[in-house]
């Protein structure tokens, strides 16, 4: 009996007492990028994954597409398997929520009272859906598996928010057959990150497949629904390193290699505010996948030896209906917007312009546009806006 | 169940057992090939599932899409037997199917 207890007590202090050389925080697409490119660098110490999820780290961007829609199964899209984390020594430690770092113990507390302490600490947190009292969020699967359980007997769906998320959902939705109303407190759709043009065509096009959208307030009584999401962002968690004294506000502050002002601790994704090379002259976070998986390899390989600052061209997709959208560069601060091709055709691009540079491209089912513009972004040739609008001068050749 | 001869980025091959009906970069990746990053998913909307396809098995491949070929165009490192593994369905008829994983780009 006492043998038994002395074992527990032993195992109880094994499991609260750990040290890991990297220790990451947060299971999404920069914490799992973080983890896999330490070790396609050679970097031989300990890993550890934590994060507040049960789930097998998965990929979010099918959350409020593929997985939403009923074309993916709950297996289809986890990153790796576990036997993949395995082999490489990469511990996954599931539902523990970080409540105080200490960067001079290098250690942090988790919410379960549980201390581990480490040698680099890559905060990866990324965000938390801002909720709205009795509606459904899309961030987490246990989100969506919550709002699928219900959407199955409405028939009358509220969704909250014309961005991203919300129009992905709306689309999703509006297939299953459901009566849906999209209420966007701005004048257009996608205000915080696109131009008029691509608001317009979009709100064309799922008015046209049946989504009710109703621009401005008040927003819709929500009990006039059976369901009701919301889509109106995430706020940043960046709580316990901003409470440790790391620099930041929305996000946390770091350098060109993911450092944060805390020794030790690094930081890349969406929790990450960082002058980019290919936004404006002022701190930003970007949310998408591209820049959680570049950011995160950057700090990984800078912690494995190889320090290069991050460079990585932004991009971002959707997919809405039959639409395959596609952004590349950053279009914050833009000054023109240029539209090349008819968007009644259902193909065509939009350029943003600042101080006569092409700085970024939304492109509607036209990849040739997505793909060749990159080449004007990365030289910043300036050039006519009536050879930018022509649609049969391929972008390439416009370039020096 | 089709298997599929891996070559990764450092020279070293891998035979997997592959699952038809899903993507080859399904495939590639549930088999633990990490250099296989396929960001977007399987949408054909980036170029991180870059494989060149030893040349005996090209021609039974589906044609590629223009999308495809404008995607790869961003890719250094193209070749004639480049294809992006998400565009590739796993099937018996290319049970011994060989790959190279692309450098990174």
């Amino acid at each position: 009996m006492r043998r038994r207890r002395d074992r527990q007590r032993h195992h109880r202090r094994g499991a609260q007492l750990s040290r890991f050389d990297v220790l990451i925080i947060g299971t999404g697409h920069a914490g799992v990028a973080a983890a896999i490119h330490l070790r396609q660098a050679g970097f031989a110490g300990s890993v550890a994954l934590l994060g507040e999820e049960t789930e097998l780290p998965y990929e979010r961007p099918p959350l409020s597409k593929d997985y939403l829609a009923g074309a993916k199964a709950r297996d289809d899209f986890r990153f790796r398997s576990a036997d993949f984390y395995a082999e490489r020594g990469i511990e996954l430690i599931p539902g523990e929520r970080v409540k105080t770092v200490d960067p001079e113990a290098r250690s942090v507390r988790c919410a379960s009272g549980r201390t581990i302490t480490f040698g680099e600490l890559v905060w990866t947190a990324g965000g938390r859906a801002r909720r709205l009292p009795g509606a459904h969020a899309i961030r987490t699967l246990a989100d969506v598996d919550a709002l699928k359980d219900e959407l199955a007997s409405a028939s009358r769906v509220l969704i909250v928010g014309g961005g991203w998320i919300g129009l992905e959902a709306a689309a999703a939705i509006v297939k299953q057959g459901k009566k849906v109303v999209l209420a966007e407190r701005e004048e257009r759709l996608l205000a915080r990150c696109s131009g008029r043009a691509l608001s317009d065509f979009l709100a064309a096009r799922h008015r046209a497949e049946g989504v009710d959208i109703r621009f401005g307030g008040p927003s819709p009584d929500p009990a006039d629904f059976d369901l009701v999401i919301a889509g109106i962002g995430i706020e940043p968690e960046a709580g316990p390193l901003l409470a440790a004294g790391a620099e930041g506000g929305d996000g946390v502050a770091v350098d060109e290699l993911g450092r944060t002002s805390l020794p030790h601790v690094w930081a890349a994704g969406d929790v990450a505010l960082h002058c980019n090379p290919f936004g404006p002259d002022r701190p930003i976070r970007v949310e998408s996948v591209q820049h959680a998986t570049d950011q995160a390899a950057c700090l990984a390989k800078a912690i494995a030896g190889d320090p290069r600052p991050y460079a990585a061209m932004p991009w971002f997709w959707s997919n809405q209906f039959d639409l395959k959208l596609q952004t590349v560069g950053l279009s914050h601060d833009h000054d023109e917007e240029l539209v090349r091709g008819d968007p009644a055709s259902g193909r065509f691009s939009i350029l943003y312009r600042r101080a006569g540079k092409v700085i970024a491209l939304d492109c509607v089912n036209m990849v040739r546009d997505y793909v060749q513009g990159r080449l004007l972004i990365e030289r910043g040739t300036r050039v006519a806006p009536d050879r930018l609008t022509d649609p049969d001068l391929p972008l390439k050749t416009l370039v020096d | 169940m089709p298997i599929i001869n891996v070559t990764t980025r450092d020279g070293r091959s891998k035979a997997i057992e592959g699952r038809a009906g899903r993507s080859l970069m399904e495939n590639l990746r549930g088999g633990g090939i990490e250099e296989i990053l396929a960001l977007c998913g399987g949408c054909c909307s980036c170029a991180t599932c870059h494989v060149y396809v030893d040349d005996e098995w090209l021609a039974g491949l589906p044609a590629m899409s223009d999308d495809e070929d404008d995607l790869l165009s961003t890719s250094g490192a193209r070749a004639e037997n480049s294809r992006l593994s998400c565009q590739i369905p796993m099937s018996d008829a290319l049970d011994g199917i060989a790959v190279t994983v692309a450098p990174e780009d």
